[in-house]
């Protein structure tokens, strides 16, 4: 399946286009602002809408890469090579569909720097989708990296009263993580003599330097994941963030590290991965209770929100390490599910923020009254993040649960604790927001969404029922990925037992 | 210079008067062609020398403008040489792609640097004809040092540079701070040159030749022993001092901050730039035999530098310093390269170097751009808000901030990326570790100049950048950013050049 235009550089690289128009945008009044604004708007839009081509055309019942692009670039063994599979298509699809809700979230929210702003955001986006697309491992690092800048300015200039801070925590422990990652790349390149994914992933490395491997990833991904307990960089950076900010490091930025742990971790080093997956199990077992009961503790509703995420990541990790079809492809499901829910739970706290302009649980309280819409829009993600069935939380989390109960019961076990808190947490969030007595009088004069929020939340309130009764779509497109990732892993833990077998003959 | 080239008019060639002359003349221009660069710029330093002096002080802006001819022509000769290697003087001078990718670099780099210099020396009135003139001899001086294939060439060389470049420090002599850079710069770079010329003794005493393809026959043969190993526990002393890696780097903050600011621009690029070049030269022609010995001195000083340079680079407030700095740390990354002592180390290193050249010049550029109606700021907080009062120059510098922090995808990433991946190769797993994870601690102290761009509220403005250093930012900032669309001329070129050197 391929069309005869290059789409995925063409979904790539249109939003940089959109940058490079505002950039071209004279002048820093009212009419300058607003043309940025719109021409941010149109871009991230049109580009949602050529991914779309993408979904359409994707021939769900082959494991290959598909819209395959390959170019020379770097010196013969290193080359420009795109393509996307059913585990990458749809993150590019969550990325494009989350970009125009962030630019319409940051409408009326930004009001200085409105032309960089804009310009932050749609070089972050492309530089995310190519994170998704990239089949050459340098390619993949340069995208995957470049992000920090970006995101970096994106937290420092427009961000809350510890935005420095919280900035730097956030680009150089992300970086830290990933030079570690490179170096590993080299080490890959020189073992197999080229960084192109397709044949790396055919590549058997040597057992011990799988290990090496393996680690080195893992410093990255850990970090951008966030897992514990290297998570500490993501409750500041979501709390100073911008609210769009929150949206994309929550939505999409998170689900980088996952989306590594299968196209690299997993399939390229799969003994290692066989040899350290209780470790892993371990570590997402503490992320999820832990940070479930530390989120309980918080003040702030960024803040709870912020460690739910992490909570939640600890399902997706554990489902990935079971490396059976359930707990693979509910682990898949959970990152774009979270993707839509906690992108849509920061929405929420921006509606509010914009209005109040504090993030205190404690000032708000009996919103209901109100803002009845806004009530109804936050439960159906309160109830998502819960997990409730009928949700598209729910599909994700049973299915690595029960993928984790196949693999070890004591795994499932302690991590189904932690749905029993996360509902503890977020439902009294809610009660403390929500319900109760509207008594604090900054608060009595509190409006209703506006069509404009309206418009954000409604795609995003679809979405999470739709997958939660209906989650066909998702599941049909990443079957036949996840298929051959599993049978490749065991193919070749198998010929490594072989090979052992053999020796000790 | 008295070439043996020269006796080779032929018997037959006689018959016709006019023909032998004809040759008896060609023959050597042909044979010289090589180095005709350096002949070019010999002469012409000398004839501006005789403009300036006859016609004193007016005379100092036609120079200087004269003199980047003078560099441009020495380059377009370069371009115009083939790609074959060519020795001369008995082997002591050798021409080949790597000498040849170097030298436009330098050439590059110091007329760069004089083109950066105008509004500052006519502001500071030291607008005088004798600052090009050095520079030019400097230069020519790097020329020598890249191309040289022999102990004494390698002296010559650098001990033309580095006596125009201790003039230069000094340059504008009625500042204190000036002439103690001068003079300190002076004293440590006899004291290294001592070091250099002693190890060059021992050497030469314990192989029986001062020409590198000798030595490294000498070493083929007869192996090290611990009189030669002292030797280059010298020589590389005396390298290191040039190019400014721990522990010879102590003159490299002072020196930086007291020199006259386009001064140190000029420091920071091609100098640096020919210094390494020399050293690569030097320890993969003459001592291949040996690397494992040298290897490790190599090590321990690229990583002492990259450690010192992000982690001392952390309390600084003056950002000449600060670039002091960050420029020993990047000379300690260039190193690794080095340590790896093969082809693809050589590679990574002239990447490094060109682009670590390219970011220099751009950041200088702005550094030269901090002025206000009383005078230059060096004072880094004095770049607070820069992103409001000139959004452009802000972005490009903070480019180059994150470009020199080797952040993807831009071109300093590039550069570290071929050094660390020639380290992997050569399996020095620990130097490439702690060498990334020094990367990481230099990256605090470039984001710092970021946030004090971006996220303080704004200081006084600048005056309007001038338009040399407008277009010289631009140029660099334009590398910087697009370098990662079209990276494969400087690669291969790169590579070419490393594998003229195996």
């Amino acid at each position: 399946m391929s069309l005869d235009w290059p789409i995925i550089s063409a979904v790539t690289f249109l939003p940089l286009l959109g940058a490079l128009f505002i950039f071209g945008i004279r002048g820093n009044d009212e009419i300058a602002v607003r043309n940025a604004r719109y021409v941010a708007l149109w871009t991230t839009v049109i580009t949602f809408l050529v991914s779309l081509f993408l979904w359409f055309e994707f021939d769900a019942s082959s494991a290959q890469f598909q819209f395959v692009e390959k170019h020379d670039w770097l010196s013969g063994t290193i080359s420009y090579h795109v393509g996307v599979d059913g585990i990458s298509m749809l993150f590019v699809i969550l990325t494009t569909f989350l970009m125009p809700l962030c630019i319409l979230a940051s409408w009326e929210a930004i009001t200085e720097r409105v032309k960089e702003y804009m310009i932050a955001f749609l070089v972050l986006e492309t530089l995310m989708i190519g994170v998704f697309c990239a089949l050459d491992l340098v390619v993949f690092y340069l995208f995957f990296e470049g992000g920090l800048i970006p995101m970096f300015l994106i937290i420092g200039v427009w961000g809350g009263a510890r935005r420095v801070y919280a900035s730097f925590k956030f680009f150089l422990y992300t970086l830290l993580g990933s030079v570690l990652m490179l170096l590993a790349i080299m080490a890959m390149y020189w073992d197999a003599g080229t960084t192109d994914i397709p044949t790396l992933l055919a590549h058997t490395f040597p057992a011990t330097m799988q290990s090496w491997l393996w680690f080195a990833f893992l410093a990255s991904f850990a970090v951008k994941m966030p897992m514990w307990p290297v998570h500490t960089w993501l409750p500041d950076a979501h709390v100073e963030a911008p609210t769009a900010g929150s949206v994309i490091l929550a939505g999409i930025l998170l689900k980088m590290g996952g989306y590594g742990f299968l196209r690299f971790s997993i399939p390229m080093f799969p003994l290692a991965t066989d040899q350290f997956a209780p470790l892993i199990f371990a570590l997402s077992v503490i992320a999820i209770i832990y940070t479930s009961l530390v989120a309980l503790a918080q003040e702030d509703v960024k803040k709870l929100i912020a460690y739910s995420s992490v909570a939640h990541m600890g399902f997706v990790t554990m489902g990935l390490f079971t490396l059976t079809a359930q707990g693979v492809q509910g682990g898949i499901f959970q990152m774009l599910s979270h993707g839509i829910v906690s992108a849509a739970l920061f929405l929420c706290v921006g509606v509010v923020y914009d209005r109040m302009h504090t993030r205190e649980i404690a000032a708000y309280g009996g919103l209901v009254e109100r803002m009845p819409i806004y009530a109804f829009c936050f439960m159906v993600f309160t109830l998502a993040n819960v997990g409730l069935p009928g949700t598209s939380g729910f599909v994700g989390e049973f299915l690595t649960l029960v993928g984790a109960f196949r693999v070890n019961t004591w795994v499932a076990f302690l991590a189904t604790t932690g749905v029993v808190l996360s509902a503890a947490y977020a439902l009294w969030l809610y009660r403390r927001m929500i319900f109760g007595k509207l008594e604090k009088p900054s608060l009595q004069a509190i409006a209703d969404m506006n069509p404009r929020e309206i418009a954000i939340m409604a795609p995003l309130v679809i979405l999470t029922i739709l997958f939660g009764f209906y989650p066909m779509p998702v599941l049909d497109v990443t079957a036949q990925s996840v298929e051959a990732l599993i049978s490749n892993y065991q193919s070749a833990l198998a010929a490594a037992e072989q090979a052992g077998v053999a020796l000790a003959r | 210079m008295d070439p043996e080239v020269v006796e080779t008019a032929p018997d037959s060639a006689a018959a016709d008067p006019v023909e032998a002359v004809v040759e008896a003349v060609a023959e050597p221009l042909f044979a010289y062609a090589p180095i005709m660069p350096e002949i070019v710029l010999a002469v012409g330093a000398m004839a501006l020398l005789m403009l300036g002096v006859f016609r004193s002080e007016r005379s100092a802006e036609p120079i200087m403008w004269l003199s980047i001819l003078l560099l441009a022509i020495a380059a377009l000769l370069i371009l115009a040489q083939g790609n074959e290697t060519r020795l001369l003087f008995e082997g002591t001078v050798i021409v080949d792609p790597f000498a040849r990718l170097l030298k436009l670099l330098s050439l590059l780099g110091s007329a760069v640097a004089i083109f950066m210099s105008f509004d500052y020396l006519r502001e500071a009135r030291i607008m005088k004809f004798e600052l090009p003139i050095l520079i030019v001899l400097a230069t020519l001086g790097m020329l020598m040092m890249i191309s040289a294939n022999d102990l004494i060439a390698l002296y010559l060389g650098l001990e033309l540079q580095s006596l125009s470049l201790y003039v230069i420090a000094a340059f504008r002599r009625d500042a204190i701070r000036s002439s103690e850079a001068g003079l300190k710069y002076f004293v440590l770079g006899a004291l290294s040159s001592g070091m250099l010329l002693y190890g060059c003794s021992l050497i030469y005493g314990f192989t029986g030749s001062t020409e590198f393809i000798r030595i490294a026959q000498a070493l083929e043969s007869g192996g090290a022993n611990l009189g030669l190993i002292f030797g280059i526990v010298f020589f590389i002393a005396g390298l290191a001092f040039k190019v400014s890696a721990v522990p010879f780097h102590m003159w490299t903050p002072d020196v930086y901050e007291g020199a006259p600011t386009p001064v140190t621009a000029f420091f920071a690029a091609a100098p640096k730039v020919a210094a390494m070049a020399m050293f690569v030269r030097a320890m993969l022609t003459a001592f291949p035999a040996i690397t494992a010995e040298w290897q490790q001195i190599i090590v321990f000083i690229s990583i002492a530098s990259m450690l010192l340079g992000a982690f001392a680079a952390i309390a600084q407030t003056n950002i000449k310093r600060l670039m002091a700095y960050s420029s020993i740390g990047h000379m300690g990354f260039a190193l690794v390269g080095l340590a790896a002592g093969t082809a693809e180390g050589a590679q990574g290193v002239i990447v490094y170097l060109a682009i670590y050249l390219v970011m220099n010049l751009g950041v200088f550029a702005c550094i030269l751009a901090m002025r206000r109606s009383d005078g230059m700021v060096e004072d880094i907080n004095e770049l607070a808000g820069l992103s409001s009062n000139n959004p452009l120059m802000a972005f490009l510098l903070a480019m180059l901030m994150f470009s020199l922090a080797g952040i993807p995808p831009l071109a300093g990433f590039f550069a570290k990326f071929y050094v660390f991946l020639a380290a992997i190769q050569a399996g020095l797993y620990p130097l490439a570790v702690i060498g990334v994870l020094a990367s990481v601690v230099g990256a605090y102290y470039y984001l710092r100049i970021i946030k004090i761009m971006y996220f303080d509220s704004p200081a006084e403005r600048f005056d309007p950048m001038p338009m040399a250093l407008k277009s010289v930012l631009g140029v660099s900032g334009i590398i910087v950013i697009f370098f990662v669309a079209y990276p494969a001329p400087l690669v291969d070129a790169a590579e070419v050049a490393a594998k003229s050197l195996f």
